[in-house]
């Protein structure tokens, strides 16, 4: 999310009306940066994300990403939220679905986390929260086993299942297909602990090595590269999880999704539990006070601002289908600032109910704000 | 040396786990049934030999209340006893056993689950039929629940609770060649690579234990007294059972293996793992020498697909079917070789 955050906000400005939404400052981009970064690298959030729970479900995870992007002075409207939340997702899915060995999503996030904290490194009350952060999440990771990371892993890959929205960086790099599928390379370095296929080697009773012979494997593999570093800094190795995106080609930040494949709307009625959960995650979080005045600054994730109408048009059209109750607790308009007010207060059970609502209603109808 | 055959479709697309595939041939009625995983579901798809019907099925896994977030399936597979065969299913919250149509769950047992989520998953996974009568199936803690089931009824019953792992049980394989005469009956393999070999009975006995090189050791088989291992760094040993030496190590695949299957009659063995491929193997047993040789027969590639299930659909080998993460039938028209149950079926040279 802070790669293409990052990169939209050097985008040159495309729209014909420069007045309000003006170039963002280098000043403005750094402190939207470090808002978002500060926010996320927060203690309590990083305390709550590191307990041990099941894995979220999209509206979640939406519902917070959406929280976190809008911890500064950015705004970003429904579409473009949505497209975010997609390139975020496949980028993820990317990065757990290529993973050599499972043990290297931890190297993988290193990587996210070292690119952050180069992104912050001259505020140093951010950087401090990174560092504490990272040194947190090797202290709760680092005794899992291979077999643990693997369950870990396949359990990331549920959430991503039949997710194929085409993104063109990775069209453009050749790492996906036109279907959406990811491409398997069958050449290439083997992961690290993992020996060059295509020996046998047979053994007596004694143990001593008899005969050897080959097979054809079908791929053409080369030896492992060396392992890369799980301490606080280090080489990482693996290339997963660096910064793809460039400033130059903001198309490459495209989606459209694959022909044929449905993506699952239906708006599933989250579970006493997960509203528990998602009112943990959003209480640690905490609460903005940015003036009202400083709603100006939007970032777009379309090309032109017609475009970006027309998503959200289309989008809004598709959840209308459902019947999703929209309960309106607030009239005022701005409701992404009155969001964290009201996402604040979930955690304090003597408030008073909004319109007779319970707590769920109140969560659920949030997110179909959103 | 085999040629594919049409996809069989499934309703969801099959999640990555280990061993995700469950193959039952019902020869009187000239169909296979075949189950996949999905999440907290079960896809059962009964295809008819002449490759024209298909009848669909979907089993949810059992939550204690609607409150809860759903349970996920860790694994589904037949098992075929004496008189009657089973389709048994794990989950996060417990083991359910199904009659093999999926038509009625004829037993459940709940895993002792913690009040609040702990660090340590929990969940059940590791499935085989010891013949005569048990159904073992392994738990996260290293656990073996052995469960006694009856001729026909639902008076199946929790017999014994082996406590010989550590680690969480990944797999487990029976005999499977028919043959009286060997003694182990039973594998269970470990998140560690750790394998132990029983013997069953009123009172399972641990006959040996061998250990691990910490590294996962995701699909185990037994045959002839030979366990056949898969493990996490893609490689396959082979190993005597009752003594635990090492008769083979094969360098097999590039990635994690995820399935291993081995069709009785012939000797014939199924590797497929998250490098895309599937290898068919031979393994040759001299008794004289007691020595065990695998021989390496044939690839199958299935393009830009982590393979998470594969097995043979006939005790000689004749034909295999493939499972892989995210392989599901709402499939674009491009041509595609691997769409939810892939099929292979072995060419007749004239």
């Amino acid at each position: 999310m802070i790669y293409i955050l990052d990169q939209r906000l050097r985008a040159p400005n495309t729209s014909d009306d420069n007045s309000e939404k003006g170039v963002w400052s280098e000043n403005d981009r750094k402190r939207v940066l470090n808002d978002i970064v500060g926010t996320l690298f927060s203690k309590a959030f990083i305390d709550e994300l590191l307990k041990p729970q099941q894995l979220y479900s999209h509206r979640t995870l939406k519902t917070v990403l959406t929280r976190f992007a809008h911890a500064s002075i950015m705004r970003l409207n429904p579409a473009s939220m949505d497209r975010l939340y997609e390139l975020m997702v496949m980028a993820f899915k990317y990065q757990v679905f290529l993973c050599p060995r499972p043990k290297d999503l931890l190297l993988i996030s290193y990587n996210h986390i070292d690119t952050i904290r180069e992104m912050v490194k001259d505020t140093p009350v951010v950087v401090n929260q990174v560092d504490e952060s990272h040194r947190k999440i090797i202290e709760v990771y680092s005794s899992l086993s291979e077999g643990e990371f693997q369950l870990l892993r396949q359990t990331l890959l549920i959430f991503f299942q039949d997710m194929h929205v085409r993104v063109s960086l990775f069209l453009k790099m050749k790492a996906q297909n036109p279907n959406g599928r990811f491409a398997l390379s069958t050449s290439g370095p083997v992961p690290h602990g993992v020996d060059v296929p295509g020996l046998i080697r047979t053994f007596d009773s004694k143990g001593r090595e008899g005969r050897r012979s080959e097979f054809p494997t079908g791929g053409s593999y080369t030896s492992a590269v060396r392992e890369g570093c799980f301490e606080l800094h280090g080489d990482r190795v693996v290339r997963l999880g660096l910064n793809i995106y460039t400033v130059n080609h903001p198309e490459e930040t495209h989606t459209s999704k694959a022909p044929s494949v449905q993506t699952n709307n239906t708006p599933n009625l989250l579970a006493k539990e997960e509203l528990n959960l998602l009112a943990r995650l959003m209480g640690s979080v905490k609460a903005e006070n940015k003036p009202r005045a400083e709603t100006g600054f939007r970032i777009n994730l379309f090309t032109t601002d017609e475009e970006e109408e027309e998503a959200g048009d289309i989008s809004e059209a598709e959840e209308s289908m459902f019947g999703v109750i929209n309960i309106q607790a607030m009239k005022d308009e701005q409701a992404a600032s009155e969001l964290a007010l009201i996402a604040g207060q979930f955690t304090e059970p003597e408030q008073p109910e909004t319109l007779g609502c319970s707590k769920g209603d109140d969560l659920l109808a949030m997110m179909d704000d959103l | 040396m085999y040629h594919k055959e049409k996809s069989i479709p499934i309703k969801n697309s099959a999640s990555a786990l280990y061993n995700n595939l469950g193959v039952l041939r019902i020869a009187p009625r000239r169909l296979t049934y075949f189950t996949v995983v999905h999440a907290n579901v079960v896809n059962m798809v009964s295809a008819s030999w002449d490759g024209l019907n298909y009848s669909h099925r979907q089993l949810q896994s059992k939550e204690p209340n609607v409150a809860t977030s759903a349970s996920l399936i860790m694994q589904a597979a037949f098992c075929s006893l004496q008189s009657r065969e089973l389709l048994v299913v794990t989950s996060q919250k417990g083991i359910q056993m199904y009659e093999s149509d999926g038509s009625i769950m004829v037993y459940w047992h709940a895993l002792d689950t913690p009040e609040t989520t702990t660090a340590q998953a929990v969940f059940a996974r590791g499935i085989s039929a010891v013949p005569e009568n048990y159904i073992c199936v392994g738990v996260s803690s290293g656990s073996i629940l052995v469960f006694d089931v009856p001729s026909k009824g639902t008076n199946i019953s929790l017999s014994e609770v082996l406590d010989e792992h550590k680690e969480s049980i990944t797999d487990m394989a029976s005999e499977c060649s028919g043959s009286q005469e060997c003694i182990a009956d039973l594998v269970s393999a470990d998140d560690g690579g750790n394998l132990c070999v029983w013997k069953s009975g009123e009172e399972f006995q641990l006959l040996h234990k061998i250990h691990g090189f910490d590294m996962s050791c995701s699909s185990v088989k037994l045959w002839k007294g030979t366990v056949v291992a898969g493990y996490g760094t893609g490689q396959i040993r082979l190993y005597e059972a009752v003594t635990g030496i090492l008769h083979a190590e094969v360098n097999a695949h590039a990635r994690w293996i995820n399935s291993l299957d081995i069709a009785p009659f012939s000797g014939l063995l199924l590797s497929a793992g998250e490098d895309s491929l599937v290898r068919v193997w031979l393994l040759n047993l001299t008794p004289e020498t007691n020595s065990v040789e695998i021989a390496h027969l044939h690839n199958e590639c299935v393009t830009d697909t982590q393979i998470c299930g594969a097995k043979f659909c006939d005790s000689d080998g004749y034909a295999f079917a493939v499972t892989g993460y995210d392989l599901g039938c709402h499939e674009s028209p491009l041509p595609r070789v691997g769409a939810a149950g892939a099929g292979w079926r072995e060419t007749v040279q004239d």
